[in-house]
């Protein structure tokens, strides 16, 4: 791993100021919880030339705001906020989604904010010896005619078909979150699916997080309070490992149609997936397996398959039917 | 705090009830300090990048992988190693188990399973859910009510891999653990 320099920040504006001390700010990376950062740095992916340490920056609660809204601290560690009881009982699908992703010594480092960041787990992006636009801007992508498994088919682009390894992210996207941003021009406020990018032509960037900002929060409305909602994740193995397809849905069904539909896709894409076409094929429908197979057989349509995983396309269609499914017969429900 | 590129930082470290001084640069893993600079080589380091649980320690009773930890930003935490475990030359009662029930082989991964069946054991004692949790085991008070099965088990183990496949071994040792404590 390389040297760098390393600071401790106490609140969010000492951890601005500290971050564009150095030399290159660019070259500077908040720390929290380690568990990505630390292990591309020493794969040497990441070369940072400072670190400044949030981990002291008090960010770490899960509050209730006046209007009703959940908010969670950025600093917030993945482990806490699913076993929360605000969340268990109001966002059960967010708590499922965690407890799906990694390990528990993973879960007990990794933060909020940071899942938010976690990088792809493409094997081209890790190895240094591959061509990878997203690690080196022009270098070529490998995957494209390599093992490309794990990778995406929807919302790809000839640069990179990397997939977003998150299934917290999955969860927020499908429940409508907002993430709250300070930097160095202020606060601002995102719309979680607005954050993460699509590849194009600059897979380089992961999310719309301009130089120098910091995740400070995520609020989850209170309109995605209490949904009949399920997190099911499709993996080689039963626990400890990413997502080959996953679906994070919810369903609200009132005399005998749909009034409200969310469906987000985790495994198939360089972000969280928002299935909106789906969703606008079902609301006003009545809630039938064969609806649903319609509206996922339109989400995936564009797919554009690869050698090694165009079963992704099947698996995305049958998935989505089958939550859908048990949710409209009252199966699946929040747990 | 601020220690600059390549410079020796004194920290801290508070490690099985004692502190410990030691003169480190910040890229210095948790896992590399406790073995190198330490002398605690119990803590094994397998794949260095989280994916094993081998390096895993207790940091204020929580288990965490400390190949994936800055010992600098470990400074005022409680951690414990498998070293840490014994009282008085008496083995802990998880450790006792692992040698009843024979849950190891070459026993390389053996100091991580024990630290992680110790908090396993705490989380799920406490009422933390995990991916198989569901709610007909949780009663009112958002407290797991159910019998630790088989699944939960496996579950929440899976971050400690065996390459030995001594998982039969290790299942019953924590089992064996977990009736000994139940009211």
């Amino acid at each position: 791993m390389n040297n760098f320099t390393y600071s401790q920040a106490t609140d969010t504006a000492s951890a601005l100021k500290l971050l564009s001390a150095g030399p290159d700010r660019n070259a500077a990376r908040f720390l929290a919880g380690g568990t990505n950062l630390i292990d591309l740095m020493r794969e040497g992916i990441e070369q940072p030339q400072s670190l400044v340490d949030i981990t002291r920056v008090p960010l770490a609660e899960v509050l209730e705001l006046p209007n009703g809204d959940l908010r969670i601290g950025a600093l917030v560690r993945n482990s806490h906020l699913a076993a929360n009881a605000a969340v268990r009982e109001r966002y059960p699908l967010l708590s499922q989604a965690i407890l799906m992703g990694a390990s528990a010594q993973l879960r007990n480092m990794a933060t909020t904010g940071g899942n938010l960041m976690q990088r792809t787990r493409c094997y081209y992006f890790y190895d240094s010896a591959a061509a990878c636009n997203k690690r080196v801007p022009g270098s070529g992508c490998d995957a494209l005619e390599g093992f490309n498994r794990i990778h995406a088919i929807l919302g790809t682009s000839p640069q990179c078909i990397a997939s977003h390894p998150s299934d917290m992210c999955v969860a927020l996207a499908a429940l409508d979150a907002h993430i709250n941003i300070t930097g160095p021009s202020g606060e601002r406020r995102v719309a979680f699916t607005d954050f993460h990018r699509l590849p194009g032509d600059t897979p380089e960037r992961d999310t719309d997080l301009e130089p120098g900002e910091l995740i400070t929060s995520i609020d989850l409305p209170a309109s995605s309070s209490g949904l009949h909602s399920t997190y099911r994740k499709v993996r080689d193995r039963a626990s400890y490992a990413f997502a080959l397809v996953s679906v994070a849905a919810a369903l609200k069904v009132a005399d005998g149609v749909i009034r409200d539909v969310r469906v987000a896709l985790g495994g198939v894409a360089h972000k969280p997936w928002r299935a909106s076409v789906a969703e606008d094929l079902l609301r006003g429908k009545p809630p039938r397996p064969d609806i649903f197979a319609t509206a996922a057989a339109a989400e995936l349509a564009p797919a554009i398959p690869r050698e090694f995983n165009a079963f992704k396309v099947e698996l995305a269609k049958r998935t989505i039917t089958l939550v859908l499914s048990e949710l409209a017969a009252g199966e699946g429900a929040a747990r | 705090m601020n220690v600059s590129h390549g410079e020796l930082q004194s920290i801290s470290l508070h490690v099985n009830g004692v502190a410990r001084l030691l003169a480190i640069e910040p890229r210095v893993s948790l896992l590399d300090a406790l073995r190198d600079h330490l002398n605690l080589p119990g803590t094994k380091k397998g794949c260095d990048q989280g994916a094993c649980g081998a390096c895993t320690v207790l940091v204020d009773g929580e288990r965490i992988n400390s190949c994936l930890a800055l010992a600098i930003q470990y400074q005022g935490r409680e951690i414990v190693t498998i070293e840490g475990l014994a009282q008085s030359g008496v083995l802990h009662p998880m450790q006792r188990a692992f040698i009843e029930h024979d849950g190891f082989q070459c026993g390389y991964c053996t100091p991580g399973q024990i630290c992680s069946a110790i908090a396993m054991l705490d989380e799920f004692r406490n009422g933390a859910p995990s991916a198989v949790t569901n709610k007909s085991t949780v009663n009112s008070n958002n407290v797991v009510s159910t019998e630790l099965t088989d699944a939960e088990l496996r579950e929440r183990m899976s971050g400690n891999l065996c390459r030995c496949g001594a998982y039969v071994g290790i299942r019953d040792a924590i089992r064996q653990v977990y009736g000994a404590m139940k009211p």
